[in-house]
């Protein structure tokens, strides 16, 4: 505890520990936060609570069999976690995965966007103290769970990728409610969100002009996602180095240029408005098909491979290196939230006890994916 | 109609001349008298806190697209006495290191501003249970004291999360403590009398809410504020302080402090109505079925804006408190006294 001069007033700082069992830090995460009355001078964040030596547990399977450990990675967003890995493993065989298969793999990642930006702002919202924004959030997901459940027979863990393509092929009628559901999430329940916490004056106090991340410390720290887009840096991977069939579609990548939590905020919000748009225009060009390759090689050739999708939370990579076995050497994983908790000092100090559980709510972390 | 109007009126007489035709004196009398009273004030608090709290949660799940309590009793209305039997039961855990005295006498602290607040509310016609001709200037007084027990919960704690609870509720009850007090001098101008059945007297006529609109809303505001609801329950911000000041405490000590913050609102809504809706001032029915309506009115206005906002930080609280409302409240004061004085 160090004493602070204060104007002559002489205050000692104490130490806050937001522990791992706590409402509102998104998982098993620990922050300990040294304060000056309500204001935050440092922070230090305790992490590996939920760690479970999945990169270790990795090297003694199959390229197969990882697939269920991406799931658990980001276990709110497992289709993308599966797609990225898939993705790699793919490029390290040079593997080409049927089009209709591609276009399923579209559709079903941007499905996993929504769900994973209406998590966000349902859980930003019982940050904030509103809880009716949670039931609102969750009410909408489980729409889009049914859906999965139909297809892939979980609600969360889908392990629904393939090494060359998907395990299941979907059908017309599935198809037609996933339609339904787009309708319903951008007439009815995207402007109900607008309606209840984005115009609302003591929201936006809250989290306007909060945790201002600059786009240069941004890109120092290698902060991705909406998070970056946030800051004003236009870079989404989808775009810039677009895998899959996504360099067909026509959407816009939403940017703020302030940084602060109401643009992290808002630009997520306008993501699942971009979603949307993407996932009709995969279900207007879908053609008919295979969704799997037929004879998949077991052994890839000795090499490296580094491959990244945009993921609802950030850039998520793999990097496999494979010695000419049929189980990986190497399986690392870029995981973007572990990556943003750097810069969480940044963007804390200087602002309120309160704003800290704001800014932590806004940067959308996942442990399992911090810990792996 | 007329017995229905006068039931407890009437009831109360014959108990007084049952008394005197026993033999009491009339200082026993009226000493029994305000026993009764008392009793059917803790009466009327239990009751009240028991339906509050079974409302609470029906309208926080209608609002959140769910259905609330449903299983215990028909439509779920047994679920708050469920509740009640298993706090009373629980075991009453006193941390190690708490300061003793302070923690095990907080919770009572708190719930007695609450019941003496009761004294003075006229629940129907003739039926205040203590008609003081400094009634407002009564409650203004009592409810002030309601901040020490606060206090000393979080400090007694031994606990960082209780002392950041307690020092917000301090900071929020001083900063709107004086708006609350300006929003009601704007009636008692009017009135002239602090006296609570004058006050209701005088909106035979007209409500004061059409009087005296921005008073109206000063005082909905600044209620909120000092019984602690959101969107100003920063003290015991459930994501950020877990629980505030009440962290520490378990079983029925927290439902003692929970019973009292539904008698806090109880009140603030009671208030609300005898100032400013027209006290139990209606036609056809008994007054003091007027009374429960207009009050329970208030007291769903007070729920339905818990459950939509998000909270307010408390730095904004008290720039709002200090920097909006104060000044808004003077000039309410200004306005009514210019014309008063040229009516």
């Amino acid at each position: 505890m160090k004493e602070v001069a204060n104007q002559g007033i002489r205050t000692q700082e104490i130490e806050v520990n937001f522990g791992p069992h706590h409402p509102s830090t998104h998982g098993v995460f620990r922050m300990v936060l040294t304060l000056d009355g309500e204001n935050v001078h440092k922070v230090n964040p305790h992490i590996g609570y939920l760690h479970r030596g999945i990169e270790k547990l990795a090297e003694k399977r199959t390229y197969a069999q990882c697939v269920p450990f991406t799931d658990r990675l980001d276990y709110i967003c497992s289709m993308t976690n599966n797609l990225a890995y898939v993705q790699t493993v793919e490029q390290l065989l040079d593997l080409e995965v049927p089009t209709r298969a591609e276009y399923i793999r579209v559709i079903v990642s941007e499905l996993q966007r929504i769900i994973n930006h209406c998590i966000f702002w349902a859980t930003f919202g019982n940050d904030l103290g509103s809880q009716t924004a949670l039931m609102y959030g969750f009410r909408d997901r489980e729409m889009i769970l049914d859906v999965f459940e139909e297809l892939t027979g979980s609600r969360m863990t889908y392990s629904y990728m393939r090494v060359g393509g998907i395990a299941k092929d979907i059908s017309d009628e599935q198809l037609k409610e996933i339609e339904r559901i787009v309708d319903y999430i951008m007439d009815e329940a995207l402007p109900e969100y607008h309606n209840l916490i984005t115009g609302n004056e003591i929201f936006q106090a809250r989290t306007k002009d909060i945790g201002i991340l600059k786009p240069e410390t941004a890109i120092d720290y290698g902060v991705t996602g909406p998070n970056l887009r946030a800051s004003g840096v236009e870079y989404d991977v989808r775009k810039d180095q677009p895998y899959g069939i996504y360099d067909q579609f026509d959407f816009d990548v939403p940017t703020r240029d302030k940084g602060d939590t109401y643009s992290r905020y808002i630009v997520r919000l306008e993501e699942i408005e971009q979603s949307c748009s993407i996932i009709k225009q995969a279900l207007n060009n879908i053609p008919e098909g295979k969704v799997q390759v037929k004879r998949v090689p077991k052994r890839p050739p000795d090499g490296s491979v580094y491959s990244s999708i945009e993921s609802p939370k950030g850039e998520l990579g793999f990097y496999l290196v494979s010695d000419g076995s049929k189980r990986p050497y190497r399986f690392r994983v870029r995981p973007p939230t572990f990556i943003h908790l750097m810069a969480l000092e940044e963007m804390m100090i200087g602002e309120k006890v309160a704003d800290a559980i704001v800014i932590l709510g806004s940067i959308d972390i996942v442990l399992g994916e911090v810990d792996r | 109609m007329g017995a229905l109007q006068n039931l407890f009126v009437n009831l109360a007489l014959l108990f007084r001349e049952s008394m005197a035709s026993i033999g009491f004196s009339q200082l026993g009398i009226e000493a029994t008298m305000d026993l009764v009273a008392g009793i059917g004030v803790l009466g009327v608090i239990s009751l009240s806190a028991l339906a509050l709290i079974y409302v609470e949660r029906k309208v926080a799940g209608f609002i959140q697209v769910r259905l609330g309590p449903n299983r215990v009793g028909p439509k779920g209305m047994c679920q708050t006495v469920a509740d009640a039997l298993k706090l009373v039961g629980k075991e009453d855990i006193i941390p190690d290191r708490v300061d003793k005295l302070p923690f095990m006498i907080a919770p009572i602290l708190f719930f007695v501003p609450a019941v003496l607040a009761y004294a003075i509310i006229p629940f129907g016609e003739n039926m205040i249970p203590i008609d003081m001709n400094i009634g407002i200037f009564y409650f203004i007084a009592v409810c002030s004291l309601s901040t020490i027990p606060l206090i000393m919960a979080g400090w007694s704690s031994n606990n960082k999360y209780s002392l950041l609870g307690a020092m917000r509720s301090l900071a929020q009850s001083l900063s709107y403590e004086i708006p609350l007090v300006f929003s009601i001098l704007g009636v008692v101008m009017i009135t002239g009398s602090l006296q609570m059945s004058d006050i209701v007297a005088a909106q035979s006529d007209m409500w004061f809410i059409v009087t005296q609109p921005i008073a109206f809303l000063i005082y909905l505001i600044a209620g909120a504020a000092e019984t602690n609801r959101p969107p100003f329950d920063l003290p015991e911000g459930e994501s950020e302080l877990v629980a505030g000041y009440m962290t520490e405490y378990s079983g029925m000590r927290w439902a003692l402090f929970f019973l009292a913050e539904y008698a806090h609102l109880f009140i603030v809504s009671a208030i609300a109505t005898t100032l400013f809706l027209g006290g139990w001032h209606g036609p056809i029915l008994p007054s003091y079925i007027w009374f429960l309506i207009k009050t329970g009115f208030m007291i769903f206005v007070l729920m339905w804006v818990r459950w939509t906002f998000p909270r307010i930080r408390i730095d904004q609280l008290l720039n709002l408190g200090w920097k909006f409302l104060l000044p808004i409240s003077l000039l309410n004061i200004l306005i009514t006294g210019v014309v008063l004085y040229f009516i």
